[in-house]
């Protein structure tokens, strides 16, 4: 089976370890991929309004190139472009009024109606690869007590995304202890950091993240992992700066011995 | 506009429906932004459904609610006030004028550490 990945454009600049690691980590347990051939910036955030077409345009042409061009497996990996993904292709599929404008607008040789299964890589390390198999790659065990930051786009609203359970979720621990790692479960692990407000309201940035940081060390924490370049901005910048933040793949590329 | 079309077209494109709230709260409840908001996230819902949209266009509520659909995945209703304050924001942002972001104040924000997906973010959220 062959996945269509999708980098986003926080990728390619800011956030170049979730990509680089994201790689080598597939490459180092034989997934195929194949980054999409001409791709956009999804969005970055999903348009909730009923009469939004245009704003989703961008999405549907990334949707539609891992259906024409792969197998119809869109890999995402930042948590926001996997969110607006996930969610326009759930639009596509059954929202009548905007597969209509949205495929009027584009114009494609076949319709686009959702054929495409959006996978997040979590889901899959989980679904596909196994968490078990990792386990048998790893080569060196991160032994450290990990806190899994899952924040909200790949969670909620869980009818949409089904992710996993929105308010008790697992699938990052399990990651954890797959990579040889101790899982640290703390109350604020599913709580926002403060989003794209920070850019308008650096305040609400600062408590947010500062009480996600401070809880996961009160439980233990000796550093935390999360999908999400915009969390992983506001946490080192916004948060109790005592905790380190990795990207998940950053700690999978190193337990596979795939990290330089 | 007149207020009841404004009120009508606000519900639609919430795609929710007001109606089917029973005021437990859980929203509120559940919101992190709650102590930052004017208009609570329970009384979006609450105000759309009397038709007192006025309240709604004028609240600071609009801009610091974060969208993190907490309030979406509480509601026992299926409800979703988090849709509500994004139909209301672009009620208001939909107008000539009224962005509250400007494309030329973007470069001077960037720095070595902001994420391309915050400015994205930021901008679609606050600009028309």
């Amino acid at each position: 089976m062959k996945f269509t990945y999708y980098p986003g454009c926080t990728l390619r600049t800011k956030a170049k370890q979730l990509d680089i690691y994201g790689r080598k980590s597939l490459e180092a347990l034989g997934v195929d991929f194949e980054e999409v051939k001409e791709w956009q910036c999804c969005g970055a955030v999903y348009p909730i309004s009923r009469d939004e077409v245009a704003t989703k345009l961008s999405a549907v042409r990334t949707l539609n190139s891992a259906k024409v061009e792969g197998e119809g497996k869109l890999l995402t990996l930042c948590s926001a472009c996997h969110h607006v993904l996930k969610r326009v292709n759930g639009d596509m599929k059954n929202d009548e009024n905007i597969r209509f404008k949205a495929n009027n607008y584009l114009a494609l040789e076949e319709e686009y109606a959702g054929e495409t299964d959006v996978i997040h890589y979590l889901e899959l390390l989980r679904d596909y690869v196994g968490f078990d198999n990792i386990k048998r790659a790893v080569k060196n065990p991160i032994n450290k007590k990990v806190g899994a930051y899952y924040g909200c786009l790949l969670l909620r609203p869980s009818k949409e995304l089904a992710f996993d359970s929105p308010e008790n979720p697992t699938i990052i621990e399990d990651f954890i202890k797959a990579i040889g790692g101790t899982p640290v479960i703390y109350g604020m692990r599913n709580e926002c950091c403060g989003a794209y407000v920070s850019a308008t309201n650096k305040e609400i940035a600062v408590k947010k993240s500062v009480k996600v940081t401070d809880d996961a060390m009160g439980h233990g924490a000796e550093l935390l992992v999360t999908a999400c370049p915009l969390c992983m901005y506001n946490l080192t910048e916004n948060g109790n700066k005592k905790v380190p933040v990795y990207y998940f793949t950053e700690l999978l590329a190193e337990a596979l011995g795939v990290k330089e | 506009m007149d207020k009841l079309e404004q009120v009508k077209l606000v519900k639609e494109r919430s795609g929710t429906d007001a109606r089917k709230c029973m005021k437990c709260g859980k929203c509120s409840g559940r919101c992190p932004a709650y102590n930052e908001m004017d208009v609570k996230p329970h009384q979006f819902v609450s105000y759309i459904e009397k038709g007192d949209i006025d309240k709604l266009l004028n609240s600071k509520s609009l801009y610091t609610c974060l969208s993190c659909f907490a309030c979406v995945e509480r509601c026992p209703r299926g409800v979703a006030p988090a849709n509500v304050i994004e139909a209301v924001r672009q009620e208001v942002i939909r107008v000539q004028g009224e962005n509250k972001i400007q494309a030329e104040k973007v470069p001077e924000m960037i720095d070595e550490t902001i994420p391309q997906q915050l400015l994205v973010s930021m901008f679609r959220k606050l600009n028309k």
